[in-house]
């Protein structure tokens, strides 16, 4: 958590402008998600054929009951977008929890007993972190098939390193304290240390981190749908949108640049408002 | 005599570092007798406060216990496994860290933290217990005198002052009656006032619940007023002990007397302050002599030998050739 913003007076009022924008953004997109049904305008999976790449609406042969215009299978391209948030926002929440889960606890493992869980924990971390990504993700994929389920352990498998790491860094500093020593000496015992002692002092950065990984997340997610890895068809996926409409691209455009600004307005704003969340949970540039 | 409450005999405790095996505690011994205060006295670095760390069984990393024994209430505590230290932590000796401003978990509130230690150690009914749990913290707190404890119990350490700090650590302590309570320098960081105060609850809190207290300082003023016994730890060893009014009256270890030398007194205030020229030998430094020796006024060539404990008088002792003889 280095390289904090400094607080200049000036552009304080400014960025916790931003950090509003960016949360109510993120706001709407999981309100979107959650109340799909009833905002879609049509069947994200009704195909009509007579529609193939309808335009948006301020475009000649666009329709406003279709606003943003129609796939290459004449389907709805904002209720595709507004289904899509469901499985974005899912996929990026259940996995990013499921990764801290298993990071805290290993990394609380790792930092607070050291020794030979230590080494195995540290290793499997620095194995882990040595593969892309993507290629990780591809293989895993690969051998067990696509789907929302296989999609989640695919990402879980990985994105543990990463609470993991930050986790046992901090809990490393945190077993020095006399705290510690002041609660080994009324006779605690390691667990009660390291969840009851450790883990409410090391909470801050393990949720900004979780915070700005739901991010990253969902681009993964959407980069395995682009490659036909992740959601699989009808399930109307953003990743698997993009890929759809890159064969139009010059003809119909809006087939894979609005599912994309999806993608990228959603990122930057959870990215905008974990940058947010680290300053008002950071006591140091709090006031 | 019953046997004392505590019984170290012939502590050696060592750590391991880069410049080789350190002994910071060489061949300590001394006794805690039931509802004693026993004063432990000592430069920093004198082995005063890792002597009681291993007498809690924290001696933990680079250090170990390499040899003696600790009795405490007709138990061998070195050896013993780590579940049954944990429920004689905390519940029968009970410890009050050095640094009492950052003893205090800075994330949870003071009554969580109280009734940490209840829920770990005290048998109470299961039926209620919670409810019980915060009715003893509220009464622990009153005890130690934190005003309006009911309304404190969900602050943070951080909005209390540091005295009150050291209350509720103390409070933390007692909570269980333990038998024993190792105050290591209770009052470092703390104003004069709130430092006679925190003394002073420690001596009613010993009378109210009998306990045995050692009082870690390095302040003889302090141990003059509070203890019964004193110990005076130098590089490792125990180089006097006593009655706390016969030790002060008159010194038998020269480093003892150098100590009294150094403290100001307001009813002679024309003497001259002695110090004691030199620093505490490193740890690394020791050889088999009296480890006084080189900051000695009284050294001489007969110091080159490693000294005993001998008897001054009944039931005092001191490392020192001269005892016995007149310096």
């Amino acid at each position: 958590m280095s390289g904090a913003v400094t607080t200049v007076p000036s552009g304080s009022a400014q960025r916790g402008c931003v950090a509003i924008i960016a949360i109510a953004i993120v706001g709407l997109f999981i309100l979107m998600a959650i109340f799909a049904p009833f905002l879609a305008p049509h069947d994200p999976t009704a195909a009509d054929l007579f529609r193939r790449l309808q335009p948006p609406f301020w475009l000649d042969g666009g329709e406003l009951s279709y606003p943003l215009g129609c796939d290459s299978l004449g389907r709805d391209i904002l209720s595709r977008i507004i289904y899509g948030a469901r499985v974005s926002i899912f996929i990026g929440v259940i996995v990013v929890l499921l990764a801290t889960v298993i990071g805290v606890l290993a990394g609380l493992a790792a930092g607070y007993l050291r020794g030979w869980i230590d080494t195995v924990i540290s290793g499997l971390v620095d194995i882990l972190l040595g593969f892309p990504y993507l290629i990780f993700a591809i293989g895993l994929m690969a051998m067990m098939g696509p789907g929302v389920g296989n999609i989640i352990l695919a990402l879980a498998c990985k994105e543990w390193v990463i609470p993991c790491r930050v986790v046992r860094g901090e809990t490393l500093a945190a077993r020095e304290m006399v705290y510690v020593e002041a609660a080994r000496a009324i006779g605690a015992s390691q667990r009660t240390i390291m969840l009851r002692e450790i883990l409410p002092n090391i909470l801050a950065p393990v949720i900004v981190v979780a915070t700005m990984r739901i991010a990253q997340v969902i681009i993964l997610e959407a980069s395995l749908s682009f490659l036909g890895l992740g959601v699989q068809p009808p399930t109307p996926s953003w990743g698997a949108m993009v890929a759809d409409g890159r064969s139009f691209m010059l003809d119909a455009w809006w087939v894979s640049t609005f599912p994309g600004l999806a993608i990228l307005l959603l990122v930057l704003s959870i990215n905008l408002a974990g940058q947010a969340l680290r300053e008002a949970l950071d006591p140091k540039l709090r006031d | 005599m019953a046997e004392p409450l505590l019984r170290i005999r012939d502590l050696r405790v060592a750590f391991t570092t880069q410049r080789g095996t350190i002994r910071a505690v060489d061949g300590v011994s001394l006794d805690v007798a039931q509802g004693e205060c026993l004063g432990v006295v000592g430069e920093s670095g004198s082995g005063k406060s890792v002597t009681f760390l291993a007498v809690m069984g924290l001696i933990r990393g680079q250090g170990r216990i390499e040899s003696g024994s600790i009795r405490f209430d007709g138990r061998e505590l070195i050896g013993l496994d780590h579940t049954t230290y944990r429920t004689l932590r905390g519940r029968e000796i009970a410890i009050t860290l050095q640094d009492a401003l950052t003893s205090l978990n800075p994330a949870l509130t003071i009554g969580t933290q109280i009734e940490e230690v209840l829920h770990a150690h005290a048998t109470l009914p299961r039926i209620g217990r919670s409810r019980a749990v915060r009715d003893l913290a509220v009464e622990m707190l009153r005890r130690v005198g934190i005003p309006a404890p009911e309304s404190r119990l969900s602050d943070y350490p951080h909005q209390f002052s540091g005295g009150t700090r050291q209350r509720i650590m103390i409070a933390i302590a007692l909570c269980c009656r333990p038998k024993l309570l190792i105050a290591d320098e209770p009052t470092t960081a703390l104003d004069v006032t709130i430092q006679a105060q925190v003394l002073e609850l420690i001596g009613a809190m010993r009378q109210a619940l009998g306990m045995s207290v050692v009082l870690i300082t390095h302040d003889l003023g302090m141990v003059s007023e509070h203890c019964e016994r004193v110990a005076v730890m130098y590089a490792g060893q125990i180089v006097e002990t006593g009655p706390t009014d016969q030790v002060i009256a008159a010194p038998a270890h020269p480093y003892t007397r150098g100590l009294l030398a150094s403290i100001p007194r307001l009813t002679e205030l024309k003497r001259i302050l002695m110090p004691i020229n030199g620093q505490v030998p490193e740890p690394d430094e020791i050889s088999a002599q009296c480890r006084f020796m080189p900051r000695c006024r009284y050294a001489s060539d007969a110091c080159r030998q490693p000294i005993e404990m001998r008897a001054v008088a009944a039931d005092r002792e001191a490392r020192c050739i001269l005892v016995g003889h007149a310096p």
